[in-house]
C-alpha cells in the first residue's frame, strides 16, 4: 500500500512556527500540528532507555488488553435479549417494481438523489448513468476515461454527480439539461489518490467530498479548488467503503477496509476516535443507523454486524449457516428496524435489526448484488448487480 | 532510519490506543434500549416496515382505471 500521500494542512508549525505542510502529532494525548522536520525530531527526541521499540510494543499490547476489558465490563446483556419484548415482525412482501436496464457491464455503485426519484449508477464498462426511477428513463449518461467506476454519488442539490474508480480520482460532473452541452466537457477533477477510488460521498453540501481509496486512506476535499482539506490515515489496507454520520450527530464518518476494521473518524481533526475489529474478512460496506448512535457493516466473512458507538462494541451479528457468500452492501430502513443486505450469492436478505433474525430473502438478480441503498424517504430501495441491471424494490 | 520510523509508528499506535481506551462508554443494556426506542418511535413512518398503500407509493402499481 502506497503511503507517500500525507496530510496537507498548511499552517504554522506548533513547534518552530514556520509555515509548512503540517501533520498531527500527539504529545501526552494532546493533538498538535508539526511540520515534518519537527515531527521527525519529536519521534527520536527524549528516547529514554525504557522507551525502546520493545517497551512501546508491550505498552500497546497492555492498552489493547485494557480496551477489551473496558468493553467487556459493559457487556451486561445482548441486544436480542433486550429486544425480546418487542413485537415480532409480520410477513414481508417486497417485489421488484422497476428494473433499470442499460449498463453494458457489471453495476458497481449507485446513489439516490434527494428528490427520492433520480438514481445515479456506475459500471465496470466506464459508464455513469442518471435514471428517473419512476419511468426508468435515462436522463444523462457519461463515459469515464477508465473502466471499473467503483464509486458514484449524487450531490445534495441534485445538480451534480461525483464518480471515480481505476483512474484514482474523484471527478464531479454538473448535470445539465441543455442538449447541446457535453457533460464530459464540464468535468472537474477533485480528488487524487495513489490507488483506486472505492467510495465517495458529498458532505452536507455540494462543496465538499469525502473519498475512500485502495491507497489505504480517506480524504476530504474542497470541490471548487480541488484542495485536500483533511486526510485520514489508520487503515492497514485498502479502504472499501465509507458513510457520513447523520447531520444531527456531528462531524464524523465511518469507514471499512480490507484490514477487517471499521473505523470512526473525526472529520475536523483527522483523528480516528473508535475502531472495531471483529469481522473475519474485508469490510465491504458500512452504514450508520438512522439515529447516528450505531452503524452496520457487511463483510466477505458472510456476516453483517451492528456496532453501538456509545457502548463501543459489536452488539449484534446477522448470519446464518446457510449464508456463506460475502455481504457486499447494507442499508437500514427509515426507522432502523430493518437491515437490507446484498450478497455475492445474488440474493438480498432482510434482517430484523433488533431481534437478529432474517425476515425475508429476495431473489431476482442473476449475479452478485454489488450495491444497495434505501431511498431518501424510505419508500423503496434500489440494488445494483453484476447482472448489469438495477432493481427498485418496494 | 527505519529503526526511527518503527519507534515513531509504535509511539503513534500507543497514543492512539490511549485515546481509544480513554473514551466514555455506556452499558449495552442502556444503549440497546435506546436503539429500540428509536425504532419504536419511528416505526409508524417507515414505509418499508409498515407498508404503504399503492396510492401513496409511486413505485407500486395502481389499480387500472375504468373509463365509463
Amino acid at each position: 500500500m502506497d503511503q507517500t500521500f500525507l496530510v496537507n494542512v498548511f499552517g504554522s508549525c506548533d513547534k518552530c512556527f514556520k509555515k509548512r505542510a503540517l501533520r498531527p502529532v500527539f504529545k501526552k494525548s494532546q493533538q498538535l500540528s508539526y511540520c515534518s522536520t519537527c515531527a521527525e525530531i519529536m519521534a527520536t527526541d527524549g528516547l529514554h532507555e525504557n522507551e525502546t521499540l520493545a517497551s512501546l510494543k508491550s505498552e500497546a499490547e497492555t492498552l489493547k488488553g485494557k480496551l477489551e476489558e473496558e468493553r467487556a465490563k459493559l457487556h451486561d446483556v445482548e441486544l436480542h435479549q433486550v429486544a425480546e419484548r418487542v413485537e415480532a415482525l409480520g410477513q414481508f412482501v417486497m417485489k421488484t417494481r422497476r428494473t433499470l436496464k442499460g449498463h453494458g457491464n457489471k453495476v458497481l455503485c449507485m446513489d439516490w438523489c434527494k428528490d427520492k426519484r433520480r438514481i445515479v449508477s456506475s459500471s465496470q464498462d466506464g459508464k455513469v448513468i442518471v435514471w428517473d426511477s419512476f419511468t426508468t428513463n435515462k436522463e444523462h449518461a457519461v463515459t469515464m476515461p477508465c473502466t471499473w467506476v467503483m464509486a458514484c454519488a449524487y450531490a445534495p442539490s441534485g445538480c451534480a454527480i461525483a464518480c471515480g474508480g481505476l483512474d484514482n480520482k474523484c471527478s464531479v460532473y454538473p448535470l445539465t439539461f441543455d442538449k447541446n452541452e457535453n457533460m464530459a466537457a464540464k468535468k472537474k477533477s477533485v480528488a487524487m489518490h495513489t490507488n483506486y477510488l472505492s467510495a465517495c460521498s458529498f458532505t452536507n453540501s455540494d462543496m465538499q467530498i469525502l473519498t475512500a481509496s485502495g491507497d489505504g486512506t480517506c480524504a476530504l476535499w474542497d470541490v471548487e479548488s480541488g484542495q485536500l482539506l483533511q486526510s485520514f490515515h489508520g487503515h492497514g489496507a485498502d479502504v472499501l467503503c465509507l458513510d457520513l454520520a447523520p447531520s444531527e450527530t456531528g462531524n464524523t464518518f465511518v469507514s471499512g477496509g480490507c484490514d477487517k476494521k471499521a473505523m470512526v473518524w473525526d472529520m475536523r481533526s483527522g483523528q480516528c476516535v473508535q475502531a472495531f475489529e471483529t469481522h473475519e474478512s474485508d469490510v465491504n460496506s458500512v452504514r450508520y443507523y438512522p439515529s447516528g448512535d450505531a452503524f452496520a457493516s457487511g463483510s466477505d466473512d458472510a456476516t453483517c454486524r451492528l456496532y453501538d458507538l456509545r457502548a463501543d462494541r459489536e452488539v449484534a451479528i446477522y448470519s446464518k449457516e446457510s449464508i456463506i457468500f460475502g455481504a457486499s452492501s447494507v442499508d437500514f430502513s427509515l426507522s432502523g428496524r430493518l437491515l437490507f443486505a446484498g450478497y455475492n450469492d445474488y440474493t438480498i436478505n432482510v434482517w430484523d435489526v433488533l431481534k437478529g433474525s432474517r425476515v425475508s430473502i429476495l431473489f431476482g438478480h442473476e449475479n452478485r448484488v454489488s450495491t444497495l441503498r434505501v431511498s431518501p424517504d424510505g419508500t423503496a430501495f434500489c440494488s445494483g448487480s453484476w447482472d448489469h441491471t438495477l432493481r427498485v424494490w418496494a | 532510519m527505519s529503526g526511527t520510523n518503527n519507534v515513531a509508528q509504535a509511539r503513534k499506535l500507543v497514543e492512539q490506543l490511549r485515546i481509544e481506551a480513554g473514551i466514555e462508554r455506556m452499558k449495552v443494556s442502556k444503549a440497546s434500549s435506546e436503539l429500540m426506542s428509536y425504532c419504536e418511535q419511528h416505526a409508524r413512518s417507515d414505509p418499508l416496515l409498515v407498508g404503504v398503500p399503492a396510492s401513496e407509493n409511486p413505485f407500486k402499481d395502481k389499480k387500472p382505471c375504468v373509463i365509463l
